[in-house]
């Protein structure tokens, strides 16, 4: 016994040292970031271009010791950098001086009065020629809660050297049935996060569809349906991806560089990306407008993108608001053109050359993002969004006939703080 | 067991001596740090978490703060994800566990009778437990992925498999993820009741030429019994909150794999509703008290009958 014994206490001293391991790698969780009087902390998604990086630099370089920015990168999946700032923000964190959200955030915080609002000359920095879209992802309430500095849409991807050319009016039903007669894959993102709230919001406004109206509120009627039926022939179709159900961009985007789909539906990232591959593979690929719902009406592209918020817990506000100028100026939206694949806010900045040179389809990409439809704005988006993944999840397995009533039931219950 | 014939001494006689009473004394002294540690660590969250149950709290919503009483209790309790949470969270525990108690007794009858390098066969087998889990369930997600995995291209698995992309296949990855990483813990406690079962009585019944099963069903397993029950009772508590191999195998308890835990992180992190929220965290804990009475009931019977006073 002597022996086991001994291995045993090994084992459990091994055990033990695991553990006060992962209690010192807990530490460090505490102070991302600068402190002190001139310390500003910027909290968004770990841009991998650099772009958000490089900004940083530059505005610290200007700022020449006035203020400092301190870039704390969060995850690039949009759940989980939400749940990080929300935990934060809900504790009164003063760590947070600029908040990068995400363009879905805006009525949630500033209800919630986590956010300050921009007013005088700053309200006038965060809306003077900026695209119709962004600049609707900022307002709530008649006021302007952040300054719009990355926008993004979605295009359809598709490799001209397999399909040939696709027109700009195509509509779903034509492009999964010519995908699926090839056979080739459209790559989308159906897996159950805030990507299919994307697709879904845009499959019902495209047909003319809102979920949530500008008043507030919710309006489920037969463009859900309609809705349902598009992503439920897509996920049945030969059409449809490998793992499709759980795929979100970067499948996507590697299922399309894999060659196992020729068409595939994502942001604009996906182009610097290609080069890596092949400058051949990159020359191969074509785009065209999100495709459309019904075939007698434009497409309403998704909307995404990055808005600069103040914290309302800052403690220094005012070099807060200034930093933030300095960071979404039209130089650095470019620099994010280029190095990020993140789409301008400023409609001067596509006319540049290097957006135009980082982007042949620079053109498309301002009218799409002009013309896109924006996810509702209300307090209780998260809410709504959980309820429509759940909904509409997953593609292979939907009734179409019952969604508008289910949908309808959950999105009620879940704005007015309730489960389903 | 002699603080049991004490008391059970001074209960008999009805007046406790000086010695009694300030034994008794001490023991409140020696036990009372320990007590208020734990009423500060676990009774404070507890009601203050039944305290935010029973109001409608939104952080998102400070302004409508107010007093429900049970009105989320009700909310949760009419809902139907709850139940087909419960449903999903006792399908996995049921399954998982089965399997654990049955792996864990072989593992752990290897580890007793092994003969030659006992110390690092029972280190390898603590290997999976001693593995962080999230780390053991990126692996096994990573295995699964239906475009890069490596499982398709496996012998006796259809290369078409992608077990990660409907319900059942995914719970039976997050079984079988739960089964490997917390089989050994399984086996470790059993090994403990294995060692109490005295070499004599297996010798005497070689003697009277019992068969090596024989030996087993009608030695070895009613000895354990209690050992059994405990790490069934750990196990069962363990699995019923299964939270981070769903979190990770199928983020967001996707596809239908939502457990309670899932449910209780959704409402509370994500949709910072902390009434609503709180009244989930509750229920589970009620459920767990449920869990762990039926064991108490159970294994208190049985060690009384072994020990023949029922």
């Amino acid at each position: 016994m002597r022996r086991g014994s001994r291995g045993i206490r090994t084992g459990l001293t091994a055990a033990a040292v695991a553990g006060l391991a992962v209690l010192a790698g807990c530490g460090v969780g505490g102070g991302e970031g600068g402190s002190g009087r001139t310390a500003i902390n910027f909290y968004a998604f770990n841009e991998p271009g650099g772009s958000y990086d490089k900004a940083v630099e530059n505005c610290n370089k200007e700022a020449n010791g006035r203020y400092r920015i301190s870039y704390v990168k969060l995850p690039t999946d949009a759940n989980q950098q939400r749940e990080l700032v929300v935990r934060r923000l809900a504790a009164e964190d003063d760590d947070i001086d600029i908040i990068g959200m995400d363009v879905i955030w805006t009525a949630e915080f500033a209800a919630a009065e986590w956010i300050l609002p921009w007013e005088g000359e700053d309200e006038q920095a965060a809306t003077e020629g900026k695209l119709a879209g962004p600049r609707k992802t900022v307002e709530f309430e008649d006021k302007v809660w952040g300054l719009p500095f990355t926008s993004n849409t979605q295009l359809l991807w598709y490799r001209k050297n397999e399909v040939g050319n696709v027109p700009d009016n195509i509509t779903w039903d034509k492009l999964i049935d010519d995908a699926a007669q090839k056979p080739t894959g459209i790559e989308v993102q159906a897996a159950q996060y805030e990507g299919l709230t994307v697709l879904v919001n845009s499959l019902i406004a495209s047909a003319g569809g809102q979920i949530v109206t500008e008043a507030g509120d919710v309006k489920v009627d037969a463009t859900a349906t309609r809705a349902a039926e598009i992503l439920s022939k897509l996920g049945t179709s030969k059409a449809a991806p490998p793992g499709m159900a759980t795929n979100k961009e970067d499948e996507a985007r590697i299922g399309f560089e894999e060659e196992r789909s020729f068409y595939e539906i994502n942001y604009p990232f996906i182009y610097p990306s290609a080069e890596a591959v092949g400058k051949e593979f990159q020359d191969s690929i074509g785009w065209a407008r999100y495709p459309r719902t019904e075939a007698d009406q434009p497409s309403k592209p998704p909307l995404g993108g990055i808005n600069l918020g103040i914290s309302k817990y800052s403690e220094t506000p005012d070099l807060a608001f200034e930093a933030a100028k300095c960071m979404a100026s039209e130089e650095h939206q470019a620099i994010a053109a280029e190095l990020g694949g993140l789409p301008p806010t400023t409609e001067a900045v596509y006319e540049t050359k290097k957006v135009q040179d980082a982007y042949p389809f620079a053109d498309l990409l301002r009218e799409s993002i002009d013309e896109a439809a924006p996810r509702p704005v209300t307090p209780a988006y998260s809410d709504i969004s959980l309820a429509i993944q759940k909904t509409f999840h997953p593609p292979d397995g939907l009734s179409p006939g019952s969604i508008e009533s289910k949908l309808k039931d959950r999105i009620e219950r879940a704005g007015e703080g309730k489960i389903y | 067991m002699e603080a049991a014939t004490a008391t059970q001494g001074t209960r008999r006689t009805g007046k406790k001596s000086d010695r009694a009473r300030s034994e008794r004394k001490l023991a409140w002294m020696l036990c009372a740090p320990a007590v208020i540690a734990m009423l500060i660590v676990t009774g404070y969250p507890i009601g203050y978490a039944f305290y935010l149950s029973l109001q409608k709290f939104d952080l998102r919503f400070p302004d409508d703060k107010e007093f429900v009483g049970f009105q989320n209790y009700a909310d949760v309790l009419t809902s139907s994800t709850w139940w087909s949470d419960v449903a999903v969270t006792a399908i996995i525990t049921v399954i998982s566990v089965s399997i654990e108690l049955v792996l864990g007794m072989a593992i752990a009858l290897v580890m007793h009778r092994a003969i030659f390098g006992r110390g690092p066969v029972r280190a390898a087998i603590l290997v999976p437990y001693g593995i962080v889990t999230v780390v053991a369930a990126f692996a096994w997600r990573y295995a699964f992925d239906p475009a890069s995995g490596f499982m398709q291209g496996l012998p006796l698995i259809s290369d078409t498999a992608a077990p990660l992309t409907n319900q059942t296949g995914s719970l039976i990855v997050i079984i079988l993820a739960e089964v490997w990483k917390t089989t050994p813990f399984m086996a470790l406690l059993l090994l403990a009741g294995l060692a109490l079962v005295p070499d004599e009585l297996h010798e005497a019944a070689k003697v009277d030429g019992a068969k090596a099963w024989q030996r087993f069903t009608r030695i070895t397993l009613p000895l354990m019994r209690p050992a059994i029950l405990v790490a069934l009772l750990f196990r069962t508590l363990d699995a019923f909150r299964i939270f981070d191999n769903v979190f990770i195998i199928q983020p967001g308890g996707a596809l239908g794999t939502e457990t309670v835990s899932i449910l209780g992180y959704n409402v509370l992190i994500n949709r910072v509703n902390l009434g609503l929220g709180s009244a989930i965290s509750i229920l589970i804990f009620l459920c767990v008290i449920l869990i762990a009475m039926f064991f108490v009931k159970v294994l208190g019977t049985s060690t009384a009958q072994q020990r023949g006073e029922v």
